[in-house]
């Protein structure tokens, strides 16, 4: 069972009271971008076996999105983070390279 | 004009512990700045109640706030009284962003009474009910079996529940099997 901490609301939700999201810190390629940049947004995304930083909504809570760092292949969760930002908090990103020094991590 | 009809007639159940409908409760819904003194000010003078923290309910018998989310807390006031708060807040908070719709017959509240209302909440929600994690004072927004619901406690040994005027039979009925006699765990007691 996964357990995320709602940063909106402070309630650990249950996976059944929260809606996933997808990919974080996606930046979209409207209109007037080039056909490879939207081909890189579309299509070209990075799916590592590992950790993924991800959108969540506490649907059936707060009704707020927020984001989780979460390993998808052990459920580990390293932290919860608002939505409001572009890139991972830094404690987040401490706490992943803690725990996996293994793991090299190219985010901004 | 014609009689009001509540989501589900006044029903009633006796298990375990008895599930009825609760008396008609007019009901708004107010989003804003919940920081803004205005705002606040405007809820407790509406509803008589203080202002309530975060996840909280603060209640004044059957009327109060209810913490809803970050930027949203739901007001329970008489019923006769929903037009009146309603141009009250309009009147204080005009010249702020905000919304506020009266929610009453949008609503359905129903009162779950009697030792092991815990047990009751438990059966149906993955929120945390036990004494240490949830009493008194608090709201919870959550999930019903699969609908969303939200209940707080008036007293240890009863619960208020709120959910859509749509799923109000569901949610009945749901409260009516887990309460049903011979039900009882005898968890939280």
């Amino acid at each position: 069972m996964l357990i995320l901490h709602c940063p909106c609301c402070g309630i650990d939700a249950d996976e059944t009271e929260l809606t996933p999201g997808g990919t974080a810190h996606l930046k979209r390629e409207g209109p007037g971008s080039s056909d490879e940049a939207f081909e890189r947004y579309l299509f070209l995304r990075e799916n590592p076996r590992g950790v993924h930083f991800e959108r969540w909504r506490h649907a059936h809570g707060c009704g707020k999105w927020f984001h989780a760092a979460r390993c998808t292949m052990t459920l580990e969760v390293f932290g919860t983070y608002s939505a409001q930002t572009h890139a991972p908090p830094r404690e987040i990103l401490d706490r992943i390279a803690e725990r996996r020094p293994q793991e090299r991590r190219e985010v901004a | 004009m014609s009689d009001v009809a509540t989501p589900l007639a006044d029903a009633s159940f006796d298990g375990f512990v008895s599930v009825s409908e609760a008396p008609r409760t007019g009901m708004i819904s107010l989003r804003g700045d919940l920081s803004d003194t205005a705002l606040r000010e405007v809820c407790g003078a509406v509803t008589g109640a203080a202002f309530p923290a975060s996840r909280g309910a603060s209640l004044d018998g059957s009327h109060g706030v209810l913490w809803m989310a970050p930027d949203e807390v739901l007001l329970l006031v008489a019923p006769g009284s929903v037009p009146d708060s309603l141009d009250r807040i309009g009147t204080a908070l005009s010249d702020r962003h905000h919304l506020a719709v009266d929610v009453t017959d949008a609503r359905a509240l129903i009162s779950v009474d009697g030792l092991g209302v815990r047990d009751v909440l438990a059966k149906l929600t993955p929120a945390d009910v036990s004494p240490g994690n949830f009493g008194p004072g608090e709201l919870r927004r959550t999930r019903f079996a699969q609908v969303a619901a939200a209940f707080w406690m008036p007293t240890e040994d009863s619960a208020r529940v709120i959910c859509f005027r749509s799923v109000a039979t569901y949610v009945f009925d749901l409260l009516c099997h887990a309460a049903a006699p011979g039900g009882e765990v005898g968890y939280y007691r």
